[in-house]
C-alpha cells in the first residue's frame, strides 16, 4: 500500500489527452507527468518550479535523467554549455529529495575528444548519486568508434555497451543505438543486442516496473531526420507485456512524449541547446534562440516510481 | 571595388569548370549541395561544413574507401578520385544525408 502522497499523486488532476499534448509543448517552469492506468495526465509546476501542495518526493525512490550535454559545443546555439550542464546539476542538487541514481541518455560530448570526456567528467562529479550513461552519437567520433567512452564507462556492459540492473525493484535497461548508421535510414539497434534484450527479459516478472534508456528515441518521432530507431518496435514487442514500461531517450533536445498501452515513451531536453520540433524547420541542428529564453528550453526529468501500483511520474523542469 | 574583383574571380571559377583542379561541395542545413557532383579522374572534392552540427562524409565504395573523420563548423575534407565509377557517400551522424560523385575518365 502506497503512502497517502502516492494516492494524491496519482489522483491529482483530471486534465484530458489534448491537455496532456498542449502541455507537452510547453516550455515554462516545468510539468509534472502522473501515469494512471496508462492514461497520461499532467499539470504545470507552480512559477516558482516547486511541486504543488500535497505533493512530495520524499521517502519515495526516484531517479533523475539528464542528457545531451555536448561538451566541446561552442556555437551560438549556446557558447557555454558547460555552464548550462553546472546549472543543471544545480538543479538536481536542489530537488526536496536526492536522487537514488542518475541516468545520462548520451551526447555527453561534442566531438569525442579526450579532453571533451574529462571536462564532462569533471563537471559530472557534482551529481548527488551514481550515474548510468549510454553514449550518443556524438560521444563514439573518436578513432577506435567509440573506445573512449567504453574505457570510461563500459565497465561490466555486454556486446558494444548495453546492459542492465536493477534497483528498488525497477529493471533497468541500457540500450546502444548510435553504432549501426546505415545510409538513408534511421539507426538500429541490431540482431545480437534484440537478442540479449529478449534473454535479460526472461528472468524479469510481468509485475516488475521497466525503465529502458537509449540515446536516440526507440519509436519513430520523425523518421525524415533520422529521430526513430528501424528495429525500434522489435525491442518494444518484446516489452508489450510487462505492466509499467517507461522507455527514456535524448538526441532531439526537446521534451516529446507518447503513451502506448502500458509504455510511455518519453524524450528529455538537452542541458546544451535546443533543436526544433520535428519538421519545423530546414534541418534538425543547433536551434538558436535569443540568449535570455535559451535557459527556458533547457534542463532534466525527475522520474518517480510509485512502488506497487506501477504508474511513474515525469517531472520534467527547465533551468529557470 | 572589392566586391567587383569578388564578382569577377566568381564568374572565371564558374566559366572555367573542365580546367579545375578542384571541386567544391558545400555542407548547409544537413544536405550535400550539390547532391550530385560529376568530376573528371584526378579532381580534388573538398568538402566544406558550414553548419552548427558536425558531419562526416563517408563513401561506402571499397574500390576508393574515402572516410572523413567528425567534421565540426568550417573544418574541411579533401579526397582525390583516381578511378573511374560512381561513388556514394553519406554522414554517418545523419545517415540521411546522402550525396554522389560521378567521375569520368580522363579529362
Amino acid at each position: 500500500m502506497e503512502n497517502e502522497s502516492d494516492q494524491k499523486l496519482i489522483n491529482l488532476g483530471n486534465q484530458n489527452r489534448r491537455d496532456f499534448l498542449k502541455c507537452s509543448a510547453w516550455a515554462g517552469a516545468g510539468v509534472l507527468w502522473m501515469l494512471s492506468g496508462g492514461i497520461p495526465k499532467a499539470f504545470a509546476l507552480d512559477a516558482a518550479g516547486k511541486l504543488p501542495e500535497g505533493v512530495s518526493l520524499a521517502g519515495n525512490f526516484h531517479f533523475v535523467q539528464i542528457s545531451d550535454s555536448h561538451i566541446g559545443f561552442n556555437k551560438e546555439a549556446n557558447p557555454e554549455p558547460i555552464k548550462t550542464l553546472q546549472e543543471a546539476i544545480g538543479r538536481i542538487n536542489a530537488l526536496p529529495s536526492k536522487p537514488s541514481l542518475i541516468l545520462h541518455t548520451g551526447d555527453i560530448t561534442h566531438l569525442s575528444k579526450p579532453e571533451q570526456f574529462d571536462t564532462a567528467a569533471e563537471i559530472l562529479k557534482g551529481l548527488p548519486a551514481p550515474v548510468h550513461y549510454v553514449p550518443g552519437e556524438h560521444d563514439t567520433l573518436d578513432e577506435g568508434g567509440g573506445k573512449l567512452f567504453l574505457d570510461r564507462y563500459g565497465k561490466g556492459t555486454k556486446g558494444t555497451g548495453w546492459y542492465s540492473f536493477d534497483d528498488h525493484g525497477v529493471h533497468f535497461i541500457a540500450l546502444i543505438n548510435v553504432l549501426n548508421f546505415k545510409q538513408g535510414s534511421m539507426t538500429s539497434l541490431g540482431d545480437e543486442q534484440l537478442k540479449w534484450l529478449a534473454d535479460d527479459l526472461r528472468a524479469v516478472k510481468t509485475s516488475t516496473p521497466i525503465v529502458v534508456f537509449a540515446h536516440i528515441p526507440l519509436w519513430t518521432v520523425y523518421e525524415p531526420w533520422g529521430w526513430g530507431t528501424a528495429d525500434g518496435a522489435q525491442a518494444i514487442a518484446l516489452l508489450r507485456k510487462y505492466g509499467s514500461v517507461t522507455i527514456l531517450n535524448g538526441h532531439i533536445h526537446q521534451v516529446i512524449q507518447k503513451v502506448e498501452g502500458n509504455i510511455t515513451f518519453h524524450t528529455a531536453r538537452g542541458t546544451a541547446y535546443p533543436q526544433p520540433a520535428p519538421g519545423a524547420a530546414a534541418a534538425p541542428g543547433p536551434m538558436t534562440v535569443p540568449a535570455d529564453q535559451l535557459r527556458s528550453y533547457l534542463g532534466i526529468t525527475d522520474v518517480k516510481t510509485v512502488q506497487g501500483n506501477h504508474p511513474l511520474a515525469l517531472v520534467d523542469s527547465t533551468l529557470v | 571595388m572589392k566586391t567587383m574583383y569578388a564578382l569577377a574571380i566568381c564568374t572565371l571559377m564558374l566559366s572555367a569548370p573542365a580546367y579545375a583542379e578542384d571541386s567544391q561541395i558545400s555542407i548547409k542545413d544537413h544536405l550535400f549541395t550539390p547532391s550530385t557532383l560529376t568530376i573528371s579522374t584526378g579532381t580534388k572534392v573538398t568538402w566544406t561544413n558550414h553548419d552548427q552540427d558536425p558531419h562526416t562524409v563517408v563513401g561506402r565504395s571499397t574500390q576508393q574507401p574515402f572516410h572523413s573523420s567528425a567534421l565540426d563548423t568550417n573544418d574541411t575534407y579533401s579526397y582525390t578520385f583516381t578511378e573511374p565509377g560512381t561513388y556514394q557517400y553519406f554522414c554517418t551522424l545523419h545517415p540521411m544525408m546522402v550525396g554522389k560523385i560521378i567521375v569520368t575518365a580522363g579529362k
